[in-house]
């Protein structure tokens, strides 16, 4: 014969597993429940402490092919570095956005902007920026300049621009856009002007 | 500690095999050794194939009775024998020799010969040039297929004898091949077929009004950008041009280089990434005709200054065509038709800039 209190115990450890089964089910059930969508997994960029100030982006429009100037309102730090990260995030932001005039692939993000004196910008892009770009002249080159163009219009005394992807160097954005070679800012300065004419 | 005892001490403190030739002045170290075997089919005229164990991108030379190829880059190593000879009149010989930290190798032949690269720059074929095309009188019209001469079955660099060099006026390059698809253009459509047929059209129009044309790729092949650069600037043609494709926008971009920063040219030599300097304001005026002459044939195009390379590694005048579809429909870039009408455009452009563009070689 079982003793009672043998049974009480295994009764007692039953009861315990039921409940803790309802209840990681019930947690489950939530965590399945609550929307995580492809836009959700873009990283959270940790929030901007400064003054708001108004900067002027050059956002390029694929249907006409052009590049044409945005002034905006946004936070931006002191730091000469930070400034300009935070200036291409802005940018960025209105490509990945729904109705973006230049869309960029999903999970795209400027990792980093590096000012070396004299006069050099070095972007550094993720790999999802470049993986996931269309293919094209004229499309890599509208977001090649439209980064380059933003910095130096916003940020004096740039002279040279380089644009690394995960921190290394690549041949080209997607197929096209020449990414091995350091940018003359003075000379894309000069097709952002030509970016910027319809005709 | 002598030079000569590198060959015994390296292998001990990088604990692998080494190469060392101190006479040539070349160290190897590890298993990098690029062997080749050369063969000469009896083909007519006859080829030598030369087959490299990895990818190579030599410098080549001709002269008289010779062609040089010396790679630099590449750890290519002696074959069995330094002087390999073959059955063939044509192609009797080539000689590889190591020198001043470089491998050369040197193909004697009888007549000029053209040297030309596939399977991803691991062969390179020898032979004699295809008989130049025989140009048709000025332009008929532009609508069906012409009679094209003979082309390359890929892409010839320059010949032996200068008597017998075959000056090209163009050096059209269909950009990307083989693995190197492109832009997806739709589903289906690659950018590099695209660019294929459409390089095929423009050649058609091109030696149509006379003009010598090359293309660097025949048939789906895939060519590295220094490749095509080193390709085009020894044929010295008047004019680069190479072919793009793209479903975004209507009509016809024309681009000319923008060349990178912090690099100049010094005295008679040129930097390969600021090759193109000298000729980029040719190259613009030549940019701006091509697209007035497509405007004036209803044809949308602009001109525009793009980082694309190899367009600043080329010496001559170099411009960059990007096709894109009449309408928002990508599929019509592989109609007939509109790249009819487009090659035609271009290669009327490009006849009108004849005299200057061979003024400026």
């Amino acid at each position: 014969m079982i003793p009672r209190h043998l049974i009480l115990g295994v009764t007692v450890l039953l009861a315990i597993t039921l409940g803790m089964s309802l209840y990681v089910w019930q947690m489950r059930g939530r965590v399945d429940g609550s929307d995580l969508s492809a836009a959700n997994s873009q990283p959270v960029a940790p929030p901007v402490s400064g003054a708001t100030e108004q900067v002027t982006l050059y956002v390029a429009y694929d249907d006409t092919g052009v590049l044409r100037p945005k002034p905006v309102r946004i936070p931006l730090p002191a730091g000469r570095q930070e400034r300009a990260a935070e200036m291409l995030r802005a940018l960025l932001n209105l490509y990945l956005d729904k109705f973006s005039p230049h869309p960029l692939g999903a999970g795209s993000e400027v990792r980093d902007v590096y000012m070396v004196d004299p006069g050099l910008a070095v972007i550094d892009l993720n790999a999802a920026f470049a993986d996931n770009h269309r293919s094209g002249i004229l499309v890599e080159e509208l977001t090649v300049v439209s980064l380059i163009h933003t910095l130096s219009a916003n940020i004096p005394g740039i002279t040279r621009a380089k644009i690394l992807v995960d921190g290394k160097e690549r041949d080209t954005l997607a197929g096209h856009a020449d990414l091995s070679n350091f940018y003359d800012v003075p000379a894309v300065n000069q097709v952002a002007a030509q970016l910027q004419n319809t005709q | 500690m002598p030079l000569s005892s590198l060959g015994t001490l390296l292998p001990r403190i990088l604990g692998g095999p080494i190469t060392f030739n101190q006479n040539s002045r070349r160290l190897l170290i590890g298993n990098v050794a690029v062997h080749f075997t050369a063969q000469v089919s009896k083909t007519a005229p006859p080829k030598l194939v030369i087959n490299f164990t990895a990818p190579v991108n030599p410098m080549i030379a001709t002269e008289p009775g010779k062609l040089r190829m010396v790679f630099t880059h590449e750890a290519v190593v002696a074959p069995g024998s330094q002087v390999l000879t073959f059955d063939s009149k044509i192609i009797p010989s080539a000689s590889f020799q190591e020198n001043n930290g470089a491998a050369e190798l040197v193909v004697a032949a009888s007549v000029p010969v053209i040297a030309s690269f596939s399977h991803d720059g691991r062969s390179i074929t020898i032979e004699p040039p295809p008989q130049p095309a025989t140009p048709a009188q000025p332009p008929p019209t532009t609508a069906g297929p012409t009679a094209a001469g003979p082309t390359p079955a890929s892409p010839p660099l320059v010949t032996t004898a200068p008597a017998a060099i075959r000056r090209y006026f163009a050096v059209v390059d269909p950009s990307h091949g083989g693995d190197e698809r492109g832009a997806s253009l739709t589903g289906q459509l690659a950018e590099k077929d695209i660019n294929l047929a459409f390089a095929h059209r423009l050649r058609q129009e091109l030696e149509t009004r006379g003009l010598s044309t090359l293309l660097l790729r025949d048939g789906d092949s895939s060519l590295s950008l220094d490749q095509r650069a080193s390709l085009t600037n020894s044929a010295h043609p008047a004019i680069y041009i190479c072919v793009h494709a793209a479903s975004q926008g209507t009509g016809v971009r024309v681009y000319t280089a923008l060349v990178p920063a912090g690099i100049e040219n010094r005295g008679p030599f040129l930097t390969w990434d600021a090759a193109q300097t000298a000729s980029q304001v040719l190259s613009r005026s030549a940019g701006a005709l091509l697209v007035t002459e497509l405007q004036n044939k209803q044809i949308p195009a602009r001109s525009l200054i793009a980082p694309l390379r190899p367009l600043n590694n080329i010496t001559t005048p170099a411009l960059a065509l990007e096709v894109a579809p009449p309408s928002d429909d990508a599929t019509q870039l592989n109609s007939p038709a509109y790249q009819q009408l487009i090659a035609g455009a271009i290669a009327a452009g490009l006849a009108d800039l004849r005299d200057q563009l061979e003024a400026g070689r």
